[in-house]
């Protein structure tokens, strides 16, 4: 089984992980300005790359904490998990 | 016929002759009632005051459980997360210690302490081959080498969330917390995958 490596748990069965979508969509500064376009653009669209990508992840049967991961949607690889408010990390 | 609701039973109420039957390979026991408290602190710098209260250090590495003895008697503090941890103490201590926890991290300013006592109920584990029962449904390396004594972890058994401490690594002797509703569930679980080790020559 794929192992998942929880930035304070370490590496866990990814069955104990559930998955939460693109990370990064930041909600929008302020809401009541936008057009209905762009609220659809937020709320339904996501980016679906070929390869690296950010994702937001919980360790829902272990510490039960968010965190994001960078994973390769070609292999499913996962190249850096990193905790939430923290910078990206360069992969190649 | 009135239903009983005065005398207080515990979840694996009369499991306890089908434990037995493990023996002597894996001893399993129910220990009912204990007192269970989980703590959010949301400033660090009152670690020391819920210390002072507990009389053990909470624990800072992840996964991991620090026991020791204080004013409230014998303690476990196993850490749930970054700021969550899940205070075990001897049965009937749940009101002293919420009011006494509540105060040290500075009223509800500081943090949450909630009382889950009802929550859980708590399997203690050992026995010689109690590794080998574990691994039949739990991915944890229980390896004394990789999960020493004091190691906690929350993870899944036979599907089931459980909080497993490892009390001491080597005899092997855990201590399993798994919720009320699933104990029953769990408790067959335990019994039928020790089966094999019954009557084995220790």
């Amino acid at each position: 089984m794929q192992l998942i490596p929880c930035p304070w748990c370490g590496p866990r069965e990814e069955v104990e992980f559930h998955y939460g979508g693109q990370a990064h969509v930041d909600y929008p500064a302020e809401p009541a300005a936008l057009s209905d376009e762009e609220w659809a653009k937020f709320v339904f669209f996501r980016d679906n790359p070929r390869g690296p990508f950010a994702e937001r992840w919980s360790h829902a049967a272990g510490c039960r904490r968010w965190f994001n991961a960078v994973r390769d949607t070609r292999s499913y690889e996962l190249l850096a998990v990193y905790r939430p408010g923290q910078e990206r990390p360069v992969t190649t | 016929m009135t239903a009983d609701i005065t005398t207080r039973r515990t979840p694996l109420d009369g499991w306890t002759s089908r434990f037995a039957e493990l023996a002597p390979a894996v001893r399993l026991t129910e220990r009912p009632f204990r007192s269970q408290l989980t703590l959010r602190l949301r400033d660090a710098g009152r670690a020391a005051a819920v210390s002072r209260v507990l009389g053990v250090d909470l624990p800072e590495t992840p996964c991991t459980f620090n026991r020791g003895a204080g004013p409230h008697g014998p303690v476990e503090v196993a850490w749930l997360g970054p700021d969550e941890y899940l205070v075990l103490a001897q049965p009937g201590l749940q009101r002293t210690l919420e009011s006494a926890l509540r105060e040290a991290i500075g009223g509800t300013q500081g943090g949450a302490v909630v009382d889950v006592s009802a929550q859980r109920t708590t399997l203690a584990l050992s026995g010689p081959r109690a590794r080998d029962l574990l691994a039949h449904g739990c991915a944890i390396d229980l390896h004394p080498s990789v999960s020493p004594t004091g190691t906690c972890v929350q993870t899944l058994l036979a599907q089931t969330g459980i909080i497993l401490l490892v009390r001491d690594a080597d005899p092997a002797e855990f201590l399993l917390l798994v919720r009320a509703s699933f104990a029953r569930y769990l408790a067959a679980w335990l019994v039928d995958a020790g089966a094999e080790y019954r009557e084995e020559p220790v």
